[in-house]
């Protein structure tokens, strides 16, 4: 097994003389008049996670299967480990691929399907054996060596899947959608356990989820796709506070947007004209914006306080109405109404029991700080 | 309540409709007497004059030869067809292949067997082969019709199989005829044999064709009952038919378990 390459504070997108593992260059592919993956450029690195993470239909399955070799794509190359892969078919490419819905041979058992890519290697059967026990201890499944995939559980189908898919120790692994078939407790359970996997075998992962939480979870680096593009590239604390654009804001985790017009910076804060606010808007100058440009400002449900009485001294503080309260155990969601009739959501965690609790139909502050609001020009 | 006899009493009608005739037919083979139509008591002598009848014998044999080899090569090519017609997605041309492919289920068989006669007397003129008509003949026209049956059972398989199987098979490094042979194949086993069988008996039943096709000395057993009854039905008839019904009947029902045994994924 190879020596763990990425220690876990390593970046080496961060630096400039890293060497990328995996180069995507100006890849597309088209299925006749439709465009599904457009002029995409990637580098990923040796030993990251990283996550292609998109609605259905933005591509990101057909870019992991041109890198598996089941589609051809239409121009561009791909590059693995410095070596073109465009004449390399799937059979013969360093990676291995872990199916959505496992793709598990069914009349072979667990065994026999993790031994399948060793023994199409020549590797002597005696060695192979070896090597499918360890993996069946490493994922766990050391008992149920002899049972066909139809015995297992879901869990235990999607193990044996990932064991099939590494016993090859490939150059890198493809994911698409790995915990996709799991349930919620399952899910989040099996994504610690594929972290671990990952980081004890130092194999460079790519995983394709529409799920934008286990892309949180598991990730080095996520790359958000939409119709066919990259839209954003960054670790996931980058993508989440600092979004570049409307789509990737709305679509990682939850947002509440106002559209305004960049008004003039006054010292160190950015003042933008909101009338579905009601206020104008008081956030952290950034450059490069014009004055009465159009901009959406975005602040998270959980950066804005909901209080009974005026807060002092936040820059931003609006009036509303409290529309709807989802108790979720460890916080409640509002929905609060404003004067122009815009909706917004908060945040809560419910960290003590407060004596009355905010409750539907009452008069409510919504306030933050002027940090708490991203602006997007686009 | 009305509602809830009305289906069974015409299902039931139904099936009488249906199996009457067959169920005479079983009953009158073990008659004693040699009219037809008159019970004379039970027996089973006329399946003993069968077995010493060398003519039928005779066509039995040949019938099962021309049947086990003509179901085999249908089986072979019909399935070859499938894959191409499942597997090798945007081809041009292929909506038309498909119905080629399967217009013999539909094509009268009056016609598919005059137009194979037309074709063997001309590959006959022409460069020699087959030459003159019988076994081989045959066994090329069933093939035939019969390719027809097994690609659209075969087909229906592989449409039903995800194909990110045999991905998963190829991306473990697998060249594409071990992951034919290791992964496609046992999985559409079952489609096979169901199609071998349908085959065999499609074969075993066929007169039409046959009596095209066929020359001297390869009368099939189709062709020797239907000559014989024109002289009369006979109690031998009879048992010789329920006979066929019997094997028919095992082949059909071992065809159809096989195609409703579903592969556990």
């Amino acid at each position: 097994m190879a020596e763990p390459s990425l220690a876990a504070d390593a970046k080496p997108w961060k630096e400039s003389t890293a060497t990328p593992f995996i180069r995507i260059k100006n890849i597309t592919k088209k299925f006749g008049e439709f465009t599904a993956v457009d002029d995409i450029i990637l580098d990923i690195y040796k030993g990251e996670l990283f996550c292609l993470l998109g609605g259905s239909g933005c591509g990101k399955s057909t870019l992991l299967r041109m890198l598996a070799g089941f589609e051809t794509p239409t121009s561009g190359t791909i590059e693995i480990d410095g070596q073109d892969v465009a004449n390399i078919a799937a059979f013969d490419r360093p990676t291995n691929m872990m199916f959505q819905s496992y793709a598990l041979f069914p009349h072979m058992s667990v065994e026999k399907n993790v031994v399948y890519g060793l023994l199409r290697e020549g590797v002597p059967k005696a060695e192979a054996m070896d090597r499918v026990s360890d993996m069946l201890r490493l994922v766990k499944l050391q008992d149920f060596a002899k049972r066909k995939p139809h015995q297992l559980s879901g869990g235990q189908q999607q193990r044996v899947a990932l064991a099939r898919s590494l016993i090859k120790q490939p150059k890198l692994l493809l994911l698409d959608e790995p915990l996709g078939a799991l349930d919620k407790k399952l899910r989040e359970e099996t994504q610690f356990e594929l972290i671990h996997i990952q980081e004890s075998l130092g194999v460079t992962f790519i995983v394709v989820t529409h799920d934008q939480e286990e892309a949180m979870t598991l990730s080095t680096r996520i790359g958000v796709m939409d119709a066919g593009k990259i839209v954003q590239v960054g670790e996931p604390p980058q993508i989440y506070e600092n979004p570049n654009s409307k789509f990737v804001a709305d679509f990682i985790g939850s947002v509440n947007m106002f559209e305004g017009t960049v008004d003039v910076a006054v010292s160190d804060t950015l003042r933008i004209k909101s009338p579905e606010a009601g206020i104008d808007l008081l956030v952290e100058p950034i450059a490069g914006l014009k004055a009465n440009q159009n901009v959406s400002v975005a602040i998270r449900p959980e950066r804005i306080a909901v209080t009974r009485h005026k807060p002092e001294g936040a820059a931003n503080i609006v009036e509303g109405e409290v529309e709807e309260v989802a108790y979720l155990g460890n916080l409640s969601i509002y929905r609060v109404k404003l004067a122009s009739g815009k909706i917004l959501k908060v945040t809560k965690s419910n960290l003590l029991h407060d004596d009355v609790p905010i409750k539907w139909d009452e008069k409510v502050f919504l306030s933050w700080s002027n940090a708490a609001g991203i602006v997007l020009t686009t | 309540m009305k509602r809830g006899l009305f289906l069974p009493i015409v299902s039931f009608l139904g099936f009488l409709f249906l199996y009457i005739p067959i169920v005479s037919l079983v009953i009158f083979s073990f008659n004693k007497s040699k009219l037809v139509t008159v019970w004379g008591g039970w027996s089973t002598k006329w399946y003993g004059e069968l077995l010493n009848d060398p003519q039928i014998l005779g066509a039995a044999w040949i019938s099962l030869k021309i049947g086990v080899v003509s179901a085999t090569l249908a089986t072979v090519l019909g399935t070859i067809a499938a894959m191409v017609l499942t597997r090798f997605g945007r081809v041009r041309g292929r909506g038309l292949l498909t119905g080629m492919v399967t217009a013999p289920l539909v094509m009268p068989e009056v016609i598919t067997g005059l137009s194979l006669l037309l074709l063997f007397v001309a590959m006959e003129a022409t460069f020699g082969w087959p030459a003159g008509r019988g076994m081989l003949t045959i066994i090329i026209a069933h093939t035939t019709f019969c390719m027809a049956y097994v690609a659209v059972v075969v087909q229906s398989r592989l449409v039903d199989m995800d194909d990110s199987i045999e991905e998963a098979a190829s991306d473990l490094g697998a060249k594409p005829m071990r992951v034919f042979f290791d992964i496609t194949l046992p999985m559409i086993a079952p489609a096979l044999i169901s199609g071998w069988l349908l085959s065999f008996t499609l074969s075993l039943d066929d007169l039409v064709i046959a009596s095209f096709v066929s020359g001297p000395g390869a009368s099939t057993l189709p062709m020797v009952i239907f000559s014989k009854v024109r002289l009369g039905v006979t109690p031998e008839i009879n048992a010789l038919a329920t006979l066929i019904v019997a094997v028919v009947a095992i082949g059909i029902s071992i065809s159809w378990f096989f195609m409703r045994k579903k592969v556990k994924t």
